[in-house]
């Protein structure tokens, strides 16, 4: 449990004056991941993407601890090479800190292109930490779908028309694909709760071995809302059981956070303009399937915490 | 080839125990594997590909009989063991990897930002061409095609040279005024599984002459935390890249100390470039990797025939001695230059192209001609390097070639 108190005097360690869009909620991410580290330093790597590039902006950076980038889709690999470069060192008495090492990427890094860099690193065991960064869609890049867009979602290259209602796929269930790896600790979670992912992020970085936490980080740009609004957006996900808190420790699956009433989706879809094409219409039998999904989902995931 | 888990168990014994023996009957591969084993790197981060593939089994052995201290990490991809590296290397390790034509073709992208982040990753490449038509045999495309990434690129004769190379490359690279990133290269299966004598320099020697890294900028040093691979304007990209050209300038004066300090150390003696028979010479050809060796016999031969013949293998093709290759060409009737790659640029191979940039302004220049051979593994033998000697002594009779390009040694 993470203690309000104490994380309120702990430095800001990612530091304002990026130039991440108002209200984009990566940074936020950023800022919690440190709160749970605590005193301990943390080295970091980036996937190409928005954080990165709005935080490292030559010859200014928002980082405070160690940080690099290198590419888009080798977060997790650079990652692996740091611990190997940690664990040589230390073995052979040449290093003697106690660090944290994390792995930034965005969905498209995640999802996508840095997908087998990820798996091929949670395989072979490294101890570090590796952050999703979710916002749904290659955001850097003008928002084009990535494997991770909703379906029924507007995205540049997912545009609605006539012909086609947005995403036609429902987006691959990244976090259950990082449990199916058999890591110590897999987790989803939202800043919109922070305890609960200021919590996962400690027991991640203490945990021996591979972690993957993927955190829905809405995009004031992409999903188009105002800049206010993210982290009340992000609770609704949670609330509407779109974006279930839970986690899955060596194997065994819990879910953190249960809504008292959970609420229609439709809530949460129109809270964003990428979605406002779902409420003309003839459009019914779309939102209807978009919450048959969502209901089977939250089912399934209550059965395997051995709650339904 | 693939090796049998007992033949490669065999062959790391052996290396093994031929590590303190100083000569010893081995392959390009296995001479590679043992320098990597003396400079006992802190990371290596690999993935297996023919012809290189024993380099990555050899020194998994070494690993796993704890003859080095090594965190070995079997990746999943040639992009993430460059990808570790540079991770393993910024973190402030000496890592290590090793690669072959398909697998440094995946790394591409990441040779550039190895470079960009000046970190001194050394890797051994064992020369093999380039698909489309898949091929598993030794021409210089994979290293060509790398050539403008900002690595200095040593090619190396037979096995000794690779072992040299190796070892002088990680000096090179950790200089403080270079930076950069080296490839070894040697020439797959003609080198890489050839059984040669070589000359294994006892481990305390060479430990000594790599010496320690010490890197003054690394991401474990949390007391003075840095950003790596930030983001460049148009504002300051340009003087970044910039910024590469002046350590590349550098590279030059640093090989030929090194090569200095390894000749006193170990009594081998390396420049920029080999001559053979040059300096009254009045055909020369200019070859990189193994066919330097069929060359000698070649133009041995010839010399017994009364044809004035000599060669300049280069060594170190990035960056290019244009100065110095030119001074050496000087004055000669005609000169030819084989390429193991075709650069499909519409006038011949690469090294063709920077040896006529050499010339170009040179006063009394030879007249030269390019060849393309070998492509794919396809053999070159005596005859082949004669009947270029042969075409130079008619083009220098009338001073002009017929054919600015040729290919040797295919069906047309
Ligand atoms: C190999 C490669 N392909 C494409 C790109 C272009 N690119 C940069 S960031 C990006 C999308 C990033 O999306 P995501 O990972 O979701 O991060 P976000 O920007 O949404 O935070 C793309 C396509 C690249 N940099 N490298
Ligand atoms: S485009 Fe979206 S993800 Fe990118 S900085 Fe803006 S709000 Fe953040
Ligand atoms: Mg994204």
């Amino acid at each position: 449990m993470a203690n309000i108190k104490e994380l309120s005097k702990q430095p800001i360690k990612f530091t304002g004056g990026h130039r991440a869009c108002s209200g984009c909620i990566a940074p936020i991410v950023v800022r919690m991941m440190y709160m749970a580290a605590g005193e301990t330093p943390v080295v970091t790597t980036c996937a190409t993407g928005c954080l990165e590039v709005t935080s490292t902006l030559f010859p200014y950076t928002a980082w405070t601890q160690p940080f690099i980038h290198s590419a888009f889709e080798n977060s997790a690999a650079t990652i692996s090479g740091v611990e190997a470069a940690y664990k040589s060192l230390k073995r052979q008495g040449k290093y003697d800190k106690e660090v944290r090492l994390v792995a930034f990427g965005g969905d498209g890094g995640t999802y996508d292109i840095g997908f087998q860099a990820l798996s091929g690193a949670a395989e072979r065991g490294h101890n570090f930490v590796y952050v999703c960064y979710n916002n749904e869609a290659y955001m850097n890049t003008g928002v084009q779908r990535s494997s991770a867009t909703p379906k029924g979602a507007y995205t540049t290259t997912t545009p609605v028309g006539i012909m086609e209602p947005g995403k036609k796929q429902f987006p691959k269930d990244m976090t259950q694909v990082m449990a199916a790896h058999d890591i110590p600790y897999v987790a989803q979670g939202s800043p919109s709760f922070w305890n609960d992912l200021i919590t996962k992020f400690q027991k991640a970085m203490e945990m021996e071995g591979p972690a993957f936490i993927n955190v829905l980080a809405p995009c004031r740009l992409g999903w188009a809302y105002p800049p206010e609004e993210g982290i009340k957006i992000g609770k609704m996900a949670v609330d509407t059981c779109y974006w279930p808190l839970y986690e899955v420790v060596n194997g065994d699956t819990r879910v953190t956070y249960k809504p008292r009433e959970k609420k229609p989706l439709a809530e949460y879809l129109q809270m964003q303009t990428k979605f406002r094409h779902l409420f003309k219409p003839g459009m019914e039998d779309l939102m209807a399937e978009l919450q048959a999904e969502v209901d089977r989902k939250w089912e399934r995931l209550l059965r395997m915490a051995g709650e339904a | 080839m693939a090796k049998t888990l007992e033949e490669t168990t065999k062959m790391a014994a052996k290396a093994g125990k031929n590590g303190n023996k100083k000569l010893s009957a081995l392959t390009g591969n296995e001479a590679v594997a043992h320098a990597m084993r003396q400079i006992n790197p802190d990371v290596v981060a690999a993935y297996p590909i023919t012809p290189a593939t024993e380099i990555v089994q050899i020194f998994s052995s070494f690993v796993a009989n704890g003859q080095v201290h090594t965190e070995y990490v079997a990746v999943e991809s040639e992009h993430s063991a460059m990808s570790a590296t540079i991770g393993a290397c910024a973190a402030g390790a000496r890592a290590m990897t090793a690669t072959s034509s398909q697998g440094l073709a995946l790394m591409w992208e990441m040779l550039y930002i190895a470079a960009g982040l000046r970190l001194p990753i050394v890797m051994p490449v064992t020369n093999r061409a380039l698909s489309a038509p898949i091929n598993i045999h030794c021409d210089h495309s994979d290293t060509m095609g790398a050539r403008d990434a900002g690595w200095i690129q040593l090619f190396s004769e037979n096995s000794q040279e690779a072992y040299d190379n190796t070892i002088q490359a990680i000096r090179i690279c950790e200089h403080p005024d270079i930076l950069l990133p080296a490839m070894v290269t040697y020439d797959g299966f003609i080198i890489s599984h050839a059984m040669e004598v070589v000359r294994i320099e006892e481990d305390a020697e060479v430990k000594e002459f790599v010496g320690e890294y010490k890197p003054d900028i690394y991401l474990l040093n949390t007391d003075k935390p840095v950003t790596m691979g930030g983001l460049d304007f148009t504002d300051f990209y340009f003087e970044h890249r910039r910024g590469l050209a002046d350590p590349v300038s550098k590279v030059k004066d640093v090989v030929l100390q090194v090569g200095a300090e390894f000749k006193k150390q170990f009594g081998r003696e390396y420049g920029l470039f080999e001559t053979y028979k040059l300096d009254d010479a009045e055909y020369a050809i200019v070859v990189l990797g193994s066919t330097a060796g069929t060359a000698k016999v070649t133009i041995d031969d010839l010399r017994d025939r009364g044809v004035k013949a000599g060669m300049v293998k280069i060594r170190m093709f990035r960056p290019f001695p244009y100065d110095e290759v030119a001074k050496a060409l000087e004055g000669k009737k005609a000169v030819a230059v084989l390429d193991r790659s075709d650069g499909l640029a519409g006038r011949g191979g690469p090294v063709f192209g920077e040896v006529r940039n050499a010339l170009c302004d040179w006063p009394n220049k030879p007249v030269t001609v390019g060849y393309v051979y070998g492509l794919g593994g396809r053999d070159i033998g005596p005859e082949m390097i004669e009947s270029v000697y042969t075409d130079l002594q008619e083009i220098a009779k009338t001073g002009k070639a017929l054919n600015l390009v040729k290919y040797l040694g295919v069906r047309e």
